[in-house]
């Protein structure tokens, strides 16, 4: 449609074009978008080695959950990206505006029922659940912080922040801890008022906040004690004090749990590997060996059994952390997200 | 001389084969153009194709806006009839159901949302759902059916918004980012405090780049002048303290600052030790931390012009000043800084320049009122999906930078610049 905007992308999209063509002529390689860090890391153990192993060909590539650049490539026709790891909102919107493949389960060969939110969204294929929580290094915050609503005690747990770059999760946090009831946040947050609110709220701390945009930043400032209490998805807090020792704690208090999935770009020339990936990563065991690197929980139901008891108490889904979770509304995102993410970035440099 | 010969009685010079020289020349002159030219062809080809082209659309993308005209064809038709001032008739809804159906079997009602909601916060819902709800009515009459879906079709604002985006171009892009937009009546009006951040930027990224400048040269002058006047031997030993930095990647630069200035780094805890202060100071996610970065990473763009001009200054000036009777200092500041000047004035612009497009280091060391221009169009690439936004913010830019670049040739002179 934008038939400027294609030369423009085209332009701008030469120089990965160029890069990407050439290996994707060699063999039918398979690139494959995901978050980076420990979380990209488990992906390639339980998913992508054994693929390659299979005899398939992959090529990783990391983002930040940037799906415009998707847009780009589909407007200017060249597809660098084969299979993406998204987050609902993401998906959702994404979906809406017709940038992702409708999934074919049954060319999936899977059972949708079989997944946990499997029925949510036409587009993708749910993969793990993750959440956002809070953490803190247990070395340095005595009395410890308990509850999310510590966050906004500069008083009795002094020292920096450190919050996702992004209106996602914060402002739920934030009108929570100004009162309002759990159940009602997005009631609330979808009017003017209520989103003035939570920026209010947010003003209270909004000096001692460093802002992160990639995963592994934030277990990184708590361990350089640049921050006293962070935010981040739970995997990464779980693999610094797995993997790296790290004496961090998490919060589960108001845990924001949310999928992640798999979504194949409109239009991408390896359609079918890009299946066969999904399909395969989709397997109820390879789900199970993915605990083993990361502390998410799989979305396939067959693979419950097949998880490490021991890992099952650090998984959000576990009864225990989900007592005052966060009921997450993508769908408010999807439809909301752009004008709060517009506010959030004009609220931040101001 | 053959020519003298070649004089015939009509006084015309010609040559050895009768054709006057003047042709003559000028068809060797020509010759010789099209041989340089041939030569240049493949540089002037490559700027065209990366640096002319992309200029030019980036400056067309920042007024072109086909989002709402090409997904709602026949509304925009319809509307041309309407007066503005009350919810327009039944025609212009029939219209609007029917592109709406349209839009929504080929997945567009979000970007038509998408793109409304730039002016309407709330309406890309609205737009998506009624792409839905309108997909599955029946029949007319279709005003009714629409304003039962949502109540925002009953607003004259939206209807105003839908024709104002109606043709294909808007200045809609370039005045947001001028923190100005267009109100209902077509006047144009300032945004709302918590909206108007851009000109902020734009003055803090010219800001930022002066002082950067400044600072390079408040410390760059004195150690080029070390260099220029040095032993060679010593002179080139020191020279690969100023060009082993040069050749290391910014990021790397910009990482190492990154941990010397965090608040439990090596600066910090030096601090401490020696008692200046109690506690960590602010220096990392702050101004300081950005300037000193940007300085530390711009310094040898603005040093090594400054040198090699000195390096050209001869020495027995100063010798024949000095012999006349100036103090040193006098000589200095009459005799020889004025001869640095075109130095000085290369190096200062190269680094304004740079500085205005500085990304990667105010987002790694800087907060986020330390963000330039160049953060917030990658932000509106990558992340937002608005590309007149980008573009309209690129234009700005570059539209500062030769104002200020104006000025400064009206100030300095470019022709008095030198690299060397």
């Amino acid at each position: 449609m934008k038939k400027l905007s294609v030369v423009f992308g085209a332009a701008l999209l030469a120089s990965t074009a160029f890069i990407a063509a050439a290996p994707a002529q060699a063999g039918d390689e398979l690139t494959v978008v995901s978050w980076g860090g420990a979380y990209s890391m488990s992906q390639r153990k339980a998913f992508i080695e054994p693929f390659v192993a299979d005899g398939n060909k992959v090529t990783e590539e990391e983002y930040n959950g940037e799906i415009a650049k998707l847009r780009a490539m589909i407007e200017a026709k060249s597809i660098t990206w084969d299979v993406v790891d998204v987050d609902t909102q993401t998906a959702l919107a994404a979906c809406a505006e017709g940038i992702l493949e409708t999934i074919d389960w049954s060319k999936l060969g899977l059972d949708r029922s079989k997944f946990i939110g499997g029925d949510l969204q036409d587009c993708a294929v749910p993969n793990i659940v993750y959440s956002t929580v809070l953490a803190y290094d247990t070395t340095k915050l005595n009395p410890p912080p308990t509850q999310m609503t510590d966050l906004f005690d500069m008083a009795k747990f002094p020292g920096k922040r450190a919050l996702q770059k992004s209106p996602f999760v914060n402002l739920e946090w934030a009108l929570i801890a100004d009162g309002v009831d759990a159940a009602d946040v997005y009631k609330v947050l979808g009017t003017p008022e209520g989103v003035d609110r939570a920026f209010k709220k947010l003003d209270t701390i909004k000096k001692d906040v460093v802002w992160w945009e990639a995963g592994a930043q934030p277990p990184q400032l708590l361990a350089d004690g640049q921050v006293a209490i962070a935010s981040d998805w739970n995997g990464r807090f779980y693999n610094a004090v797995k993997v790296d020792n790290k004496p961090f704690k998490i919060i589960w208090d108001r845990q924001a749990p949310d999928w992640d999935w798999w979504a194949i770009p409109k239009g991408t020339p390896k359609l079918d590997g890009a299946y066969r990936f999904v399909a395969y990563s989709s397997d109820a065991q390879r789900m199970a060996d993915q605990t083993k690197y990361i502390s998410y929980g799989p979305s396939n139901l067959d693979s419950s059994p097949m998880v490490d008891p021991s890992v099952l108490g650090d998984l959000p889904t576990a009864p225990d952390n989900m007592k005052t979770a966060l009921n997450v509304d993508p769908q408010f995102w999807a439809d909301h997200g752009d004008e709060l993410r517009e506010r959030f970035n004009a609220w931040l440099a101001q | 001389m053959a020519m003298a010969g070649a004089v015939l009685n009509d006084g015309i010079v010609r040559t050895a084969d009768g054709t006057p020289l003047k042709i003559k020349l000028r068809q060797t002159e020509r010759r010789e153009r099209i041989k340089a030219l041939t030569l240049i062809s493949p540089l002037f080809l490559f700027i065209a194709l990366t640096f002319l082209m992309p200029i030019a659309v980036m400056l067309f993308n920042a007024i072109y806006d086909p989002d709402v005209s090409d997904n709602l064809p026949q509304t925009v038709i319809a509307l041309r009839a309407w007066d503005g001032k009350d919810v327009p008739g039944e025609a212009v809804f029939a219209a609007f159901v029917q592109d709406m159906r349209a839009a929504n079997q080929n997945k567009m009602t979000a970007m038509i949302g998408k793109r409304l909601n730039y002016e309407i916060s709330g309406i890309r819902s609205k737009v998506v759902t009624t792409g839905r709800k309108a997909a599955a009515l029946e029949g007319g009459p279709y005003r009714e059916a629409v304003l039962a879906i949502d109540p925002i079709w009953g607003q004259t604002d939206t209807w105003a918004t839908i024709k104002r985006s109606s043709s294909a171009y808007t200045p809609f892009y370039l005045l947001s980012m001028l923190d100005l937009r267009q109100a209902a009546d077509g006047s144009i009006e300032r945004v709302p405090a918590n909206r108007a951040i851009y000109v902020d930027v734009l003055l803090r990224t010219i800001g930022i780049s002066l002082l950067v400048t400044t600072c390079t040269l408040i410390l760059g002058y004195p150690v080029a002048y070390m260099l220029a006047t040095l032993p060679q031997k010593t002179a080139s030993l020191l020279m690969i303290f100023v060009l082993l930095p040069f050749w290391t990647s910014l990021l790397v630069r910009t990482t190492a600052w990154f941990v010397l200035l965090q608040d439990n780094g090596v600066v910090n805890d030096l601090i401490i030790a020696l008692g200046i202060s109690d506690h960590p100071l602010k220096l990392i996610f702050s101004r300081f931390g950005t300037i000193v970065a940007m300085t530390h990473i711009q310094l040898p763009f603005t040093l090594l012009p400054i040198y090699s001009v000195m390096k050209t200054i001869s020495p027995t000036y100063m010798r024949a000043a000095k012999s006349l009777g100036a103090t040193p200092f006098y000589a200095f500041l009459r005799v020889y800084m004025p001869q640095t000047l075109p130095g000085v004035a290369a190096g200062c612009l190269l680094t304004f320049i740079l500085s205005l497009g500085y990304y990667i280091t105010p987002a790694l060391v800087g907060g986020p009122t330390d963000q330039m221009v160049s953060g917030f169009i990658a932000d509106a690439i990558n992340r937002e999906n608005n590309w007149g936004k980008a573009c309209a913010f690129g234009t700005i830019l570059l539209t500062a930078t030769l104002i200020l670049y104006y000025v400064y040739n009206k100030l300095i002179g470019i022709d008095r610049m030198k690299l060397g």
